[in-house]
């Protein structure tokens, strides 16, 4: 399932909906707003349309590749401060290994695929966050 | 068009609708008239390096051929997660 919008995430909520598919192992990540570098806001823009249909493709394809039984992105867009929920990916398999590497999978390909754009603002100065190349080797790994 | 992040912030505007002459084959191609056009534009535009292209919502390089495409998108690249 795939949500892209600007409310909080529920983290508990989030991990209960996966948990009611009967996995027998369940991996997760959750990205928060950092806290140590002096940002004081952090807005998220995006494509509406392409955002789902890119999150949705990642999660077909991991669906498909680790024959999982529930995979989640939830994606908040808007303005966020530090510690607020960014993202959360879930994915729900019969055992550990295919739940931990979808969720890697996804977090790594979602990073360089799905059309987000994250703003700074520190103090009076914002800024365009720019991609770091770290995020590219990371997606790469996982082509087949 | 649509444009995003400090592309948008640069041309000042987040859409438009646009009827590029029929030598505008490209994505390349059609940042390079929009640019001819317009210095908010051009400045938008300068390094080419740093755009990136979506054609009815499906990434492409800039390279790619503009066909009968409906939505034409220019951002920079992307910082989700």
């Amino acid at each position: 399932m795939i949500v892209v919008g600007p409310a909080p995430i529920d983290v508990a909520a989030q991990f209960a909906a996966l948990s009611a598919a009967g996995a027998g192992g369940i991996a997760t990540f959750v990205g928060l707003v950092r806290a140590d570098d002096g940002v004081a806001t952090l807005e998220l823009e995006h494509y509406p349309g392409a955002t789902e249909a890119a999150l949705q493709r990642l999660v077909d394809e991991a669906r498909e590749r680790w024959g999982l039984i529930d995979a989640r992105i939830t994606h908040r867009v808007g303005a966020m401060a530090p510690g607020d929920v960014v993202v959360f990916v879930g994915t729900a398999a019969a055992h550990r290994a295919p739940a931990l590497e979808a969720c890697a999978f996804l977090i790594d390909r979602l990073k360089t695929d799905a059309p987000f754009w994250k703003k700074e603002t520190r103090g009076a100065e914002t800024r365009w966050v720019e991609p770091r190349g770290s995020d590219d080797a990371a997606a790469a790994r996982w082509t087949v | 068009m649509l444009y995003f992040a400090w592309v948008r912030e640069r041309i000042g505007r987040d859409g438009e609708v646009v009827d590029p002459p029929g030598n505008v084959a490209t994505v390349a191609d059609l940042i390079g008239w929009l640019a001819d056009g317009s210095t908010a534009h051009a400045a938008a535009f300068a390094d080419r390096a740093r755009l990136r292209a979506a054609v009815d919502q499906v990434f492409v390089p800039l390279d790619a051929a503009l066909g009968s495409a409906r939505e034409v998108a220019i951002f920079p690249p992307v910082t989700g997660g």
